[in-house]
């Protein structure tokens, strides 16, 4: 196994995939000549040349929708967002084409495009740099969704994403580029619709997806001080959900705590709060808690906008408030 | 003066029901023959008609509480008439248990009904706080419970409104559960007065073995004693028992091993019936096939009066009439609707109840009339694949028939040649308290001759 | 007026155009109808009075390697691609047999097989997805072309004025063609734009912009010949300002209040079917009762279709979660 970072896993996963099959081709601002705003497109111009690895003008709406129409009639578009800040520009594009153009033909065309890009709140972004959009495009049918919170996960799911004939939302985070974890030598693919339990506990299910995964470890790690041993469940995938591998650890666990950096206000956590009230009803002996993000803009000052966001403080204390040991 | 209105058995087997709802208010005049309240029985949700008119006066028993056949629910009288005596005393009464099982108390008042501080104090230094919980008691004053600790209790034979609340507001959850199972496992002898579980599904298949034991030694000794939940591995569960499920065991129970059992097994050949029915189905009259089996059993039971009969412990009862009953499967349990009368019915009607009462049946909504007073009853597994099986009678009734599957089968014909028909099996249980081996056998040979030459229905 | 010999152009393509532009005008006339009878709801955008825009431009294209997108008035566009009028009158019936199953209705008409690739809904949303279904042909060094057809109301949105920068900056092989029927839903469109020339928007990217008479099918035909063999061989795109006339409203609902009785009756005296028609007899090509029988044929093809939408089935419940994912 190599340690590498996850900037170097997107990386990988996009060269791997160009090499083994033409008609990928990655597209965005800054992706070429710059060798991308987050260096995760480093040295694929070198190699691949300025007709698969296109540099666009900031024009979000048009080079996305220009990424939907090729691959309408068979082309496979990488179409990197510098932010997903910046997606919305292209909203318009991703809901009404890439979401629905095979059905609305009634089956007659495909989508094999991804979308990629970092989501969620960095550092010192203020507020239209800092906002975690999964929960928009997730509650489309029509698209797949999924944040995978290590490289392993992100190379894996990523040469999955490329390979895939729809639209994947493909989520990255700018604080997570930098870290680092194992990935197999070998060739791999992770399927969608697949959560990891990226530690087993038999005390209490602790359920989350992309960055704040790292945070949860970290409460879990905080909490078996305490005597508590939690189950972290990491979705990765979130459209598709797998929720079978929720149930069965509030099966074992009957307390739940779902963290998700979104605002909670109909939110990808609030949406599996509920689907774990409806079904593990009888199994719960505590409501189900959600650890989310203040309903505020994000606020530029680091004390303001930590205060934000989940933390491994607040995440130890819905624990334990599940656990009635507050 | 004012008059108690007792719970009532609302079906033949109910030893206690719960108020799900009240219709009149404290105050509100009612009439004879006003929908008072409905109860929950041990079979399904019934009305409680006011037997007599007059007003409401006060309630004993409120929605979601429970009470044992005869005891006080509620007082009427004339209007503004004070009974606050007569329903305090009534209300200790219930808190006793004199007045049979009480349900739910909620009247207790004890602490652990009292509110709590705001439970989460925490929240005020986390800007997270979501929206704290009220720590109001619900609306009907019903104690907090999570979900797990009412599931647990229940298995447990425990009643959830009883245990003390260690959670937020009073709400009861799996430790207080954990911690009363653990009190009444070390207080109580295992077998008295709680419930005790058996183990994995194997209880009805052990009873043998548990009554004998008991019997023999004078004392009940079950082979659970000791254990406590929750089974070891975690690969065991214990299902709770329905109120269903409880009724069910006993009856069967009771006339597995009170009643003797025998049985009398013969094949049908069906290729006749087959063909009438089909005939009948092209011409528009499609009918089921247990309408021609209640129809030809009623038949059977005209002949052999002796069969349509109950044993009454010093006496036999002979039914002047054939009710036919069906056993029917639920997701919880059986039933047996039943057919009232079918000697003065053709098919094509019996198919039409009993459509009806099937359909009832799958939502649960038979009333007792519907389910209760079988003479004879049938039990049709022949959709499931079976062959043959044996059944247990169905009291009061001291017959049952069980049908296995229509299949085609090589047989060797009189003039031995091989040959394939339709065949069916049927074997017929008789209480041989009632019922001779010779006259079930003629029964079954009568029945058998009408199935197998539908003609003879008219003989 | 297109100035070559008519007789030049060869009979059978004139009777062609004529037969197609009578074909999508009764077959419309019929769609208005059923509308009326309620056997078609919802958005229905008649083409009649802008046939000739369509079918000489469509006529123009080899649609084997040649591709047409469109907006929401696509009726025309579609039976100019070859889309059986029944299958076209079904989808606006809903019906099974339609051409997207059903689910697609008047605003997405879809026949990949005959790269029409689809009505869409949002107002300039396809013009990125059309300069993308160009990009895979310069991607792949094919020879197609794509007609992107749109509105006079779709040319003030971003999504057109980013195509044409993309396009002209790669190079793409894409006609735009903006059917200029005056009105933008009720809006005159010299109230809303700063030019009255729309051709004139192309020269801010540096695209060839033309106007043409749009009642005139010869004239329609001619125009996007040569752009196409144009952007053919130099992958050049370029923009039609082709100036046409709806005779009926924006969509069912509209009582056209905006435009006077006066002023629809000068344009049905230019009739792009009366004028085609007119020179053909002119010039000795076509008889009256030649007309006649054409007419009557093609009278009959609408009733045919309408009976084929008629007799077609509903599609089956469970064909709801079909066609979401590939």
């Amino acid at each position: 196994m190599a340690i590498i970072t996850y900037r170097e896993a997107i990386r990988q996963a996009m060269d791997e995939e160009m090499a083994r099959d033409a008609s990928v081709f990655l597209m965005g601002e800054e992706v070429a000549q710059y060798n991308g705003a987050y260096k995760v497109s480093q040295g694929l111009l070198e190699k691949y040349g300025p007709k698969r690895v296109l540099d666009t003008p900031i024009t979000e709406e048009g080079f996305t929708g220009i990424g939907i129409g090729a691959a309408m009639v068979g082309l496979r578009p990488i179409v990197e967002w510098m932010t997903l800040n910046f997606s919305l520009m292209a909203f318009d594009q991703v809901i009404s084409n890439a979401a629905k153009m095979r059905y609305m033909s009634g089956g007659q065309v495909k989508m094999p495009i991804v979308f990629r890009g970092p989501n969620g709140p960095a550092e010192f972004l203020a507020a239209q740099h800092s906002q975690a959009l999964q929960s928009i495009y997730a509650h489309f049918p029509g698209l797949k969704v999924v944040a995978p919170a290590t490289p392993h996960d992100a190379k894996g799911m990523l040469k999955t994403a490329i390979r895939d004939d729809n639209p994947v939302i493909f989520l990255e985070a700018e604080m997570l580029y930098g870290t680092t974890g194992e990935v197999p030598e070998e060739e791999y693919l992770i399927p969608f619709g697949q959560a990891d339990i990226k530690r087993p506990g038999k005390d209490v299910t602790l359920v989350v997806h992309g960055k704040p995964l790292r945070m949860v470890l970290e409460a879990a790690k905080t909490l078996e001080g305490m005597g508590i041993d939690a189950e972290v469940v990491d979705l990765r995938s979130i459209r598709p959900l797998d929720e079978a591998s929720i149930y069965r650890s509030v099966g074992t666990t009957n307390r739940c705590v779902v963290v998700d950096e979104s605002w909670p206000f109909a939110s990808v956590g609030s949406h599996v709060a509920w689907l774990v009230s409806k079904n593990c009803f009888d199994l719960l002996d505590a409501p189900v808690e959600l650890v989310s993000s203040e309903e505020v803009p994000m606020p530029y000052n680091h004390r303001l906008e930590l205060a934000v966001q989940p933390s491994v403080d607040k995440i130890v204390a819905a624990a334990k408030r599940v656990l009635y040991k507050v | 003066m004012a008059e108690k209105v007792l719970m009532l058995a609302l079906s033949p087997t109910m030893e206690a029901g719960v108020i799900t709802k009240w219709h009149k208010k404290v105050g509100e005049k009612v009439s004879e023959g006003d929908l008072l309240c409905d109860v929950e029985t041990d079979k399904a949700v019934m009305s409680y008609e006011a037997s007599q008119g007059g007003y409401l006066l006060g309630m004993v028993c409120e929605e979601g509480e429970g009470a044992a056949v005869g005891a006080t629910i509620a007082l009427m009288g004339v209007e503004g008439e004070d009974v606050s005596a007569l329903l305090s005393e009534a209300k200790a009464e219930k808190a006793s248990g004199a007045g049979g099982k009480t349900g739910p108390s909620g009247s207790d008042g004890s602490p652990s009904t009292v509110v709590d501080a705001p439970a989460e104090t925490s929240a005020s230094k986390e800007p997270m706080a979501s929206s704290s919980e009220a720590d109001t008691l619900p609306p009907g004053g019903r104690k907090r419970s999570s979900p797990l600790a009412r599931t647990l209790a229940s298995r447990n034979g425990l009643e959830v409104d009883r245990i003390p609340g260690s959670g937020p507001g009073g709400r009861v959850v799996k430790r207080d559960v954990e911690q009363a199972m653990a009190q009444s496992s070390a207080g109580t002898p295992a077998g008295t007065g709680m419930i005790s579980p058996a183990p994995g599904a194997a209880g009805l298949v052990t009873g043998t073995t548990a009554r004998g034991t008991a019997t023999a030694s004078g004392t009940v000794v079950t082979p659970l004693s000791g254990t406590s939940m929750p089974a070891p591995s975690g690969t065991d569960e214990v299902i709770p028992l329905s109120g269903k499920r409880r009724i069910i065991a006993k009856r069967l129970a009771e006339s597995m091993y009170t009643a003797p059992h025998y049985y009398l097994k013969k094949t049908v050949r069906m290729d006749a019936l087959i063909v009438a029915r089909k005939a009948l189905a092209a011409k528009g009259e499609k009918r089921s096939f247990n309408a021609f089996l209640i129809k030809f059993v009623a038949e059977a039971l005209r002949r052999h009066p002796q069969v349509n009969a109950s044993w009454q412990g010093d006496s036999i009862l002979r039914f002047g009439h054939a009710d036919v009953g069906l056993a029917v499967a639920q997701p919880d349990g059986l039933i047996t609707p039943v057919v009232r009368d079918c000697w003065h019915k053709g098919i094509r009607q019996i198919d039409g109840e009993l459509a009806v009462l099937i359909g009832k049946a799958q939502q649960g909504t038979l009333r007792p009339e519907e389910y209760s007073d079988a003479t004879f009853t049938i039990s049709n597994l022949g959709s499931f694949g079976i062959e043959e099986f044996t059944a247990i009678i169905n009291p009061p009734g001291s017959a049952i028939l069980a049908v296995g599957e229509i299949a085609r089968v090589q047989r060797i014909d009189e003039n031995d040649k091989p040959e394939v028909i339709s065949a069916m099996t049927l074997t017929l249980s008789c209480d041989h308290r009632v019922i001779d081996g010779a006259v079930g056998a003629a029964f079954l040979k009568d029945l058998v001759d009408m199935m197998e030459d539908p003609i003879r229905v008219l003989l | 007026m297109s100035e070559r010999n008519l007789k030049d152009r060869g009979l059978d393509f004139l009777m062609g155009l004529l037969t197609s532009m009578l074909s999508i005008r009764f077959v419309e006339e019929k769609a208005a109808q059923m509308y009326g009878l309620r056997k078609i709801g919802g958005f229905c955008h008649l083409y009649i009075g802008q046939e000739a825009v369509g079918v000489g431009a469509i006529a123009a294209l080899d649609l084997t390697k040649d591709y047409v997108l469109t907006a929401y008035r696509d009726h025309g566009h579609a039976m100019a691609c070859g889309m059986e009028p029944g299958v076209m009158m079904a989808e606006l019936f809903g019906k099974e047999t339609g051409c997207s199953k059903g689910k697609g209705g008047s605003m997405h008409m879809f026949d990949a097989d005959r790269h029409m690739l689809g009505g869409n809904g949002i107002v300039g949303g396809h013009i990125p997805v059309a300069t993308g279904v160009a990009f895979k042909i310069k991607y792949n060094a094919e020879d197609g072309v794509v007609l992107c057809f749109f509105g006079d109301g779709a040319i003030h949105q971003g999504a057109f004025h980013e195509s044409l920068n993309l396009a002209k900056i790669w190079n793409l092989p894409v006609i735009y063609i903006c059917e200029n029927n005056q009105y933008g839903m009720g809006t005159d469109f010299r109230r809303v734009s700063s030019v009255h020339d729309l051709s004139s928007m192309g020269a801010a990217y540096g695209i060839d912009g033309r106007q043409v008479d749009g009642m005139d099918v010869l004239a329609v035909f001619d125009a996007v010949k040569a752009a196409a063999e144009k952007a053919r061989v130099s992958g050049e795109p370029a923009l039609l300002e082709i100036q046409t006339y709806r005779y009926k409203g924006h969509s069912m609902s509209d009582p056209g209040k905006y435009r006077t009785r006066e002023e629809l009756d000068a344009y049905r005296q230019q009739d792009p079917i009366l004028l085609l028609k007119n020179r053909m007899m002119a010039e000795g090509l076509l008889t009256e009762s030649e007309y006649e029988a054409l007419q009557a044929a093609q009278r009959k093809v609408a009733e045919d279709a309408v009976a084929f939408a008629e007799a077609s089935p509903e599609p089956a419940l469970e064909t709801l979660y079909e066609d979401i994912f590939a």
